[in-house]
């Protein structure tokens, strides 16, 4: 691959566990005239590896709960990690404690899904903004933090004037404008954007996306970038992570891609992008159900609904390899040359 | 200059707000407030509108005992409301009684609000372990009676303090007993709301600001949590004046020489079969009627703030 030597965030082998059996109490059975203890965990997500470079936006796709967003809130801290490590700039963060970690909260911002709550209701647009910076530069005088308000809201196409104003005074762009300038307000080099624009009107959309963007280019920002559209990835990611069931089953550049996509699953994915010339669809339809991620399936969890699939996918686990094409695939099919 | 622009629109804001409009709308909500206003500055200038001083025993003359109210046969006009036993004019130390009868009541809503925000939020917000032990706390405390565990620390500081003593402390010991007594009532209603408002993202977004955890429970949940908080505390205001009533009543509150509301009823409650009727039903009534306007501004407030929130 063209990757530059060190990247800016760096996923090893991240695994999440929800516990769902509650309590020690609830997890007592009685069974067959004894007690056992009966634990059950969702599998969020199971071994994930992936690096961001430095200014890249790396897309991550994939359905409703294949795990992506834990992704982003596991890197943002907001979760623990169950195993593995995260790195920023080589240094590990996923261990750090509320202090040593401050510095690094300044450096990654996070966007979020609904904007209609990720703003405090009860704070206006100055405030909300006004209280990173402050928290951040204490040193600062007021007028500094006036300044720095005023030019982060002017940035992304907000009237400063509107400041004495509530988050709820504002329309869903808006608030979503509004939010991304509370996570440019620290100077962030790195941002985690949790499907930005899937609450959003479609006329919206591209609006704040094209925000996103010209943001990146003037302030060198890298992007994690967690989404479900296809179009948007295509128009915005550098590269694109497939997830599947918790699990990356394939990473490429955008453009290798959408050209040629090499795991099975990528390929139904987007075959069922509708497109305008589309006059004789030719959707791949993958049968059955996605799996639970209560009860993972052995070998690659992806071989319940794939064509391909032989013995090898039922028992072994696929790892990300490398292919010729530049793409990073996790199937036996591919490696074996079978597909 | 920032904070007056700042207080002006916050009034505009209260203008133009649903809460205002409702309440000019409310025929009941107006004349609970206008009463309840009423009584309770007349209660907090007792000292400049009250004839006399029940507090200063020299004014007292025993031998004006049990007059009766004004329109009726044998009274005194100095006295406008009658006298109770000890020859105390009735009007004044109603209006000294209320003002103590309010000092309670607030007193032990603002110590209850303060219990149980606290303790709420703790629970609501960090859960796990601490959520269980203060929450459990909290049932073992809901499964007494109030005036039951009200009753039995006001009798055991009584015996321990003597009489004289208890007196003077009096005020506080019953804002003290029947604040405790009732915090977790609040706290439920926090820890309830704060469970939903920790869900949201604006919440997730503080933490990505790495904000610490007490600014986050106290600048941006706690404000969120606030309309709740503002009915059940109305309510819970007549509930303290009511307890501390009661406890008057079975002598365990305030003292006859500093008399509430409550142990008013009480001292006339041996002559009303004597015909001093007015020494327990005057007192009475002011008591009903401050209770039931605080409840029935309490009852507008949570239609207004929260259609879906149920008292307790």
């Amino acid at each position: 691959m063209n990757a530059p030597a060190k990247p800016l965030v760096e996923i090893r082998d991240l695994e999440k566990r929800f516990d769902l059996s509650g309590n020690f109490l609830e997890q007592l059975r009685f069974r067959n005239g004894r007690f056992t203890r009966h634990q059950e965990y969702v599998h969020a997500i199971n071994g994930v590896n992936l690096e961001v470079q430095k200014g890249e936006a790396l897309c991550v796709v994939g359905e409703s709960g294949c795990g992506k967003s834990t992704v982003a809130r596991t890197v943002m801290g907001l979760l623990s990690p169950s195993g593995g490590e995260i790195h920023y700039d080589g240094q590990r963060i996923d261990d750090l404690d509320g202090k040593t970690v401050l510095p690094y909260r300044r450096k990654m911002q996070m966007i979020f899904q609904n904007p209609y709550a990720s703003l405090n209701p009860r704070m206006t647009i100055q405030q909300t903004l006004e209280e990173p910076i402050r928290f951040h530069h204490p040193d600062w005088n007021r007028q500094t933090v006036q300044d720095k308000v005023y030019d982060v809201m002017q940035s992304v196409g907000i009237d400063p004037d509107w400041g004495k104003r509530f988050g709820h005074e504002f329309s869903g762009g808006q608030r979503q404008r509004i939010a991304i300038a509370r996570a440019l307000a620290v100077d962030p080099e790195f941002i985690v954007a949790d499907e930005p624009i899937s609450a959003l009107d479609v006329s919206i959309q591209a609006q704040v996306l094209n925000l996103m963007m010209d943001a990146q280019e003037d302030r060198g920002l890298t992007y994690l970038f967690i989404t479900h559209d296809l179009s948007v990835v295509e128009h915005f990611g550098t590269r694109v992570a497939v997830m599947y069931l918790g699990t990356v089953c394939e990473l490429a550049d955008t453009k290798t891609l959408f050209d040629s996509p090499r795991h099975p699953y990528t390929q139904a994915l987007l075959s069922a992008i509708p497109r305008l010339e589309d006059d004789r669809p030719n959707h791949i339809r993958l049968h059955g159900e996605v799996s639970t991620p209560v009860n993972l399936p052995s070998g690659c969890v992806f071989h319940g609904r794939c064509p391909y699939a032989n013995e090898r996918c039922r028992t072994e686990v696929p790892n990300l390899i490398a292919t010729d094409g530049g793409a990073q695939v996790a199937c036996h099919a591919v490696e074996e040359g079978r597909l | 200059m920032t904070t007056a622009t700042a207080n002006a629109s916050r009034w505009s804001r209260f203008r133009e707000s649903f809460l205002w409009y409702s309440f000019k709308r409310d025929k009941v909500a107006i004349v609970s407030f206008v009463v309840f206003v009423l009584i309770a500055a007349a209660a907090f200038l007792a000292p400049l509108l009250a004839p006399h001083d029940p507090y200063d025993l020299a004014t007292i003359n025993i031998m004006n005992s049990e007059l009766p109210p004004v329109w009726m046969d044998g009274s005194d006009p100095s006295f406008p409301l009658g006298t109770d036993a000890q020859g105390r004019d009735l009007l004044s130390t109603i209006l000294y009684g209320t003002r103590v009868s309010l000092l309670i009541g607030f007193g032990a809503v603002i110590l209850q609000a303060a219990l149980g925000i606290l303790f709420g939020l703790l629970a609501g917000y960090l859960g796990g372990r601490v959520d269980s032990i203060l929450m459990r706390i909290a049932d073992v405390q809901l499964s007494f009676s109030t005036l039951m565990v009200a009753i039995i620390v006001g009798a055991v500081f009584k015996a321990s303090f003597g009489n004289l003593m208890f007196g003077e402390i009096a005020i506080y010991l019953l804002i003290l007993i029947i604040g405790v007594a009732e915090w977790p009532q609040i706290a439920r209603t926090v820890r309830a709301s704060v469970l939903a408002e920790k869900k949201k993202e604006y919440v997730d977004a503080a933490k990505v600001m790495g904000y610490r955890t007490n600014r986050i429970m106290f600048r941006h949940i706690l404000p969120n949590t606030l309309s709740p908080i503002f009915v059940i505390g109305t309510v819970q205001i007549a509930n303290a004046i009511i307890s501390e009533a009661a406890l008057s009543f079975l002598g365990l509150g305030m003292p006859e020489t500093q008399p509430s509301l409550g142990s008013l009823i009480k001292s006339g409650f041996d002559y009303i079969q004597s015909g001093s009727w007015w020494i327990t039903l005057i007192p009475g009534l002011v008591l009903v009627v401050l209770v039931l306007v605080i409840n029935l501004l309490g009852d507008w407030l949570r239609d207004v703030m929260n259609p879906r929130l149920y008292k307790g």
